[in-house]
């Protein structure tokens, strides 16, 4: 990169004044003399590469045909060019590579959280409504009484596998899975059957019998309409024709089911459903409103674990920052007293739970309270069977102290550093003038500690909130809520819900997963205006 | 490591616990030890012993044995040759490296591919982040543009809602980057690494910001004088007198990687691409293992880099800080 003497003028404060054309030709020659070329060529390089990953990525999202993503790619990339090949931009220049990254993957990904939290995405609900609909088909197809045989080939381009087909008549047609069968030319025959043809690899005998599972898996529709069925082969050299049991008559938005005459309607639910309320899986991803927060404080089941899982929270939160701060402030001003030896000893022995990665130190307490087997009750209860992480009261108990043993160093380092940035001099005084050592501690030094640790309790209040780790590592949420439709325990917080809603019950459900989120999001918010407020962090930024 | 973000108060803290005491030695004529000899010499009373530092060492027992009595047990489990929950209940009874070998070259257990996934997502993870973050809060510290104030009260308000919070979202995104860039989407390293990118100049820039502007702009001046241009300035100059800060936050967020589980967990699928903590938890969760001395032994393994490096580099910065090049 060039130096730019003229922009760093602008760019100052107090030098508004456009440098005259004198000064600018000065820093030109002036930049010319001391910018490097080796800067340029590497600056040269580096664009290019970008530009070739932007190009790569527009092709792919061409074929794809992701218009938007490919139009947002392009622009990035203008922009990013325009930024670095101007001469000016300068503040630009080092913001936008992180600028980047926090908007796809920190604002971009809260705010989709947004709007999944408005929809039914999740285990079902997965895809578009033609997904949906050529999947309900696939797998309702069933072999089309005494259709005849297709003499069939297996073969390949690039991975993907499609069948060469010769019919009846001696007609010969290719498709794969997304391409219907079309006619082709120049198929080499033998023996009547197609057995090759250009552009793609014919399998062979043992590799149709290494991927007979792939192979068996196909289902080559037969043309653009789905209700014209599909071709099969179950061994790859007979193709028979399958039609599905469902019919689907795209104007009226209804699959028929032809074995039974059941009709199933698309009533704006995102699954087709009959009239005796019976839904077909898979359904289709649609917006569904304020529904999951509805269900979410309405449904009985669902809104029991809610308000007790809030409120655990809030209560985990707030004892886990109280207990900390006030086993570290009791532990800092012990020993913060010059005259005691081997202060540094203590401090390292006290900062290792510290120092330890917390997912490690929860799955070892959670081996120490196991109930039969830990060393917790067969050593130092002496054979003791406390249900240390399967009791709903005990599970908790045992959640705050091992979040205790996690932080108390911190809290500790905090208040040994903000004790003993209090001036000596307030001790003094206040001793000259009568203080007793409880008063000085109590009406000068806590108060003057507290204006300094207060926003790290937030802080630390906040972190709290969202502690996943402990609670996951520990409990995993347990024990186990039985009542409840999804997969939730009686020490887990929101965050742990959010999660095992998400990810880890047997059906999975985003969107009820991602209301909860903002649940949590609208918590967050608030204490972080509380926050600024009280710190009033963002008025010193100039 | 309970608390990934505010640890900075941490070093800031220790950091000034040390200069004081500093200074208060140098108040009282010289190195504390020494003044303690000068004392005139009194009759040695245990009950004045106790009053003043004894009930101290008490009080400092009973916590070292409360914060060291998990770490106690975790090593002596993974010296414990057999294997089972109850087998590590009698502390140091056997002694033995066995499981340290069971849990390298069990095939069942990818233990050192995972500690290698694990360095070298947090390595990089941590490098990137500093250079975004540094890049970043230059800018923040040594311009003046429109948007400035804006973009950095933005930062410090994104910075309070973690990443995790969106871990729904960020499962679907990364989905759809797979269906069109298989490489660096689901599954891939690379595409954890941008994720935890993402996070870089939230929690870091405003750090960074403060530290900067303890830098005086004379010496990006006087180098503006010699002719260096804005990006010499940086790399040559401001980046070597920020090193301390640059050391935090490469340790913040490499810990922070090396403990993050919930998108790791979402993002990883393959046991063989995943984290440490992503494998040692499925691990201890199977109510099939009951190798509790080969976890234990993982766990030393695991923690004892980030709890070496933590120690390390606490000293380094605090050297760092108070030998700093500017006065």
């Amino acid at each position: 990169m060039s130096s730019m003497i003229d922009e760093d003028v602008a760019a100052d404060p107090g030098a508004d004044r456009k440098p005259t054309k004198r000064q600018r030709q000065a820093a030109k020659i002036a930049d010319a003399a001391s910018g490097s070329m080796k800067a340029f060529v590497v600056k040269l390089v580096l664009m290019g590469l970008v530009d070739a990953i932007a190009l790569y990525a527009v092709f792919i999202l061409a074929l794809q045909r992701e218009w938007i993503v490919l139009g947002v790619i392009v622009a990035v990339t203008v922009f990013v060019n325009w930024i670095y090949f101007s001469r000016r931009r300068l503040p630009a220049k080092y913001l936008t590579p992180g600028i980047i990254f926090l908007s796809l993957f920190q604002v971009f990904v809260l705010l989709y959280t947004g709007y999944v939290a408005f929809t039914n995405y999740g285990t079902g609900h997965n895809g578009s409504k033609e997904q949906a609909v050529s999947s309900l088909m696939a797998a309702s197809l069933e072999r089309v009484p005494d259709s005849p045989t297709y003499q069939v080939t297996v073969v390949d381009q690039l991975g993907t596998l499609g069948l060469l087909v010769t019919d009846p008549d001696g007609d010969v047609q290719l498709g794969t899975m997304e391409q219907p069968l079309a006619e082709v030319d120049g198929a080499e025959i033998e023996n009547g059957k197609a057995v090759a043809v250009d552009g793609w690899t014919t399998l062979s005998f043992g590799e149709v019998i290494s991927r007979t599972d792939e192979i068996t898996e196909l289902a080559i529709p037969a043309s653009d309409d789905p209700n014209d069925g599909a071709l099969r082969t179950p061994d790859g050299s007979n193709g028979y024709l399958y039609t599905s049991n469902l019919e689907y008559d795209e104007a009226a938005g209804t699959m028929t089911d032809l074995s039974t005459g059941t009709v199933y309607t698309d009533i704006g639910t995102g699954a087709f459903v009959a009239e005796d309320g019976q839904e077909l899986r898979p359904g289709w991803q649609i917006v569904v409103g304020f529904d999951n927060f509805i269900r979410a404080v309405t449904d009985p089941r669902l809104a029991g674990p809610l308000v007790y899982v809030t409120l655990w929270t809030f209560a985990f939160a707030l004892i886990s920052v109280a207990s900390t701060f006030f086993l570290g402030l009791f532990l800092a001003i012990t020993f913060n007293d010059l005259r005691m030896r081997g202060r540094k000893a203590y401090r390292i022995a006290m900062i290792l739970p510290y120092a330890i990665p917390s997912f490690l130190s929860a799955l070892v307490w959670a081996g120490m309270m196991n109930q039969s087997f830990g060393f917790i009750n067969q050593v130092l209860l002496g054979g003791a069977s406390v249900p240390w992480l399967t009791d709903p009261f005990v599970a908790k108990i045992s959640v705050l102290i091992v979040n205790l043993w996690l932080g108390f160093p911190y809290m500790f380092l905090v208040c040994l550093g903000a004790l003993q940035s209090i001036p000596d001099d307030v001790q003094e005084a206040a001793t000259v003038d009568g203080a007793s050592s409880w008063n000085v501690f109590r009406l000068i030094k806590l108060p003057l500690l507290l204006v300094s640790v207060a926003p790290l309790l937030i802080a630390s209040f906040a972190f709290n909130f969202n502690n996943f780790n402990v609670i996951y590592m520990l409990t995993n949420g347990g024990p186990r809520d039985t009542g409840a439709p999804i997969p939730v325990g009686f020490t887990d917080i929101l965050i742990s819900m959010v999660y095992k809603v998400a990810f880890t019950g047997q059906t999975r459900d985003y969107g009820l997963a991602s209301a909860y989120s903002i649940i949590i999001f609208i918590v967050v918010a608030v204490i972080s205006i509380i926050a600024f407020r009280r710190t009033k962090s963002l008025e010193e930024i100039n | 490591m309970a608390e990934p973000r505010p640890i900075s108060g941490t070093e800031t803290g220790l950091l000034q616990g040390e200069l004081v005491e500093q200074r208060a030695a140098v108040k009282a004529g010289g190195d504390p030890e020494l003044t303690r000899e000068v004392a005139p010499k009194r009759p040695f009373s245990f009950g004045r012993w106790f009053k003043a530092t004894g009930w101290r060492h008490l009080v400092g027992i009973v916590v070292v044995a409360f914060a060291l009595f998990p770490i106690v047990f975790v090593i002596s489990s993974s010296l414990n040759p057999t294997g089972t929950l109850t087998g590590s209940n009698a502390l140091f009874s056997q002694i033995g490296l066995d499981a340290y070998a069971r849990i390298l070259t069990n095939p069942q257990v990818p233990f050192t591919t995972w500690f290698g996934n694990t360095i070298l997502i947090a390595g990089i993870t941590a490098l990137l982040t500093v250079f975004l973050g540094a890049l970043a809060a230059y800018s923040f510290s040594r311009m003046r543009f429109t948007g400035r104030r804006f973009g950095l009260i933005s930062i410090v308000v994104i910075q309070m809602f973690p990443q995790m919070l969106a871990v729904v979202a960020i499962f679907l995104v990364m989905s759809a980057i797979s269906d069109w860039f298989p490489a660096i989407g689901l599954n891939t390293h690379i595409g954890l690494i941008m994720v935890y990118l993402g996070g870089a100049l939230g929690v870091n820039t405003y750090l960074m910001y403060g530290f900067f502007n303890t830098i005086p702009s004379s010496i990006d001046e006087a180098a503006k004088i010699d002719g260096a241009g804005h990006a010499r300035i940086f790399f040559t100059i401001i980046l070597r007198l920020v090193a301390p800060i640059l050391a935090v936050v490469a340790l913040l967020s490499f810990i922070f990687s090396v403990n993050e589980y919930v998108v790791a967990s979402v993002i990883l699928i393959d046991t063989e691409k995943q984290t440490l903590a992503v494998g040692l938890v499925k691990l201890v969760s199977n109510p099939r293992y009951a190798d509790w001395a080969a976890f234990s032994a993982g766990a030393v393994i695991a923690a004892l880099p980030v709890v070496l490096l933590f120690l390390y580099l606490q000293k380094y910065i605090v050297g760092g800080l108070t030998a700093g090049a500017v006065k």
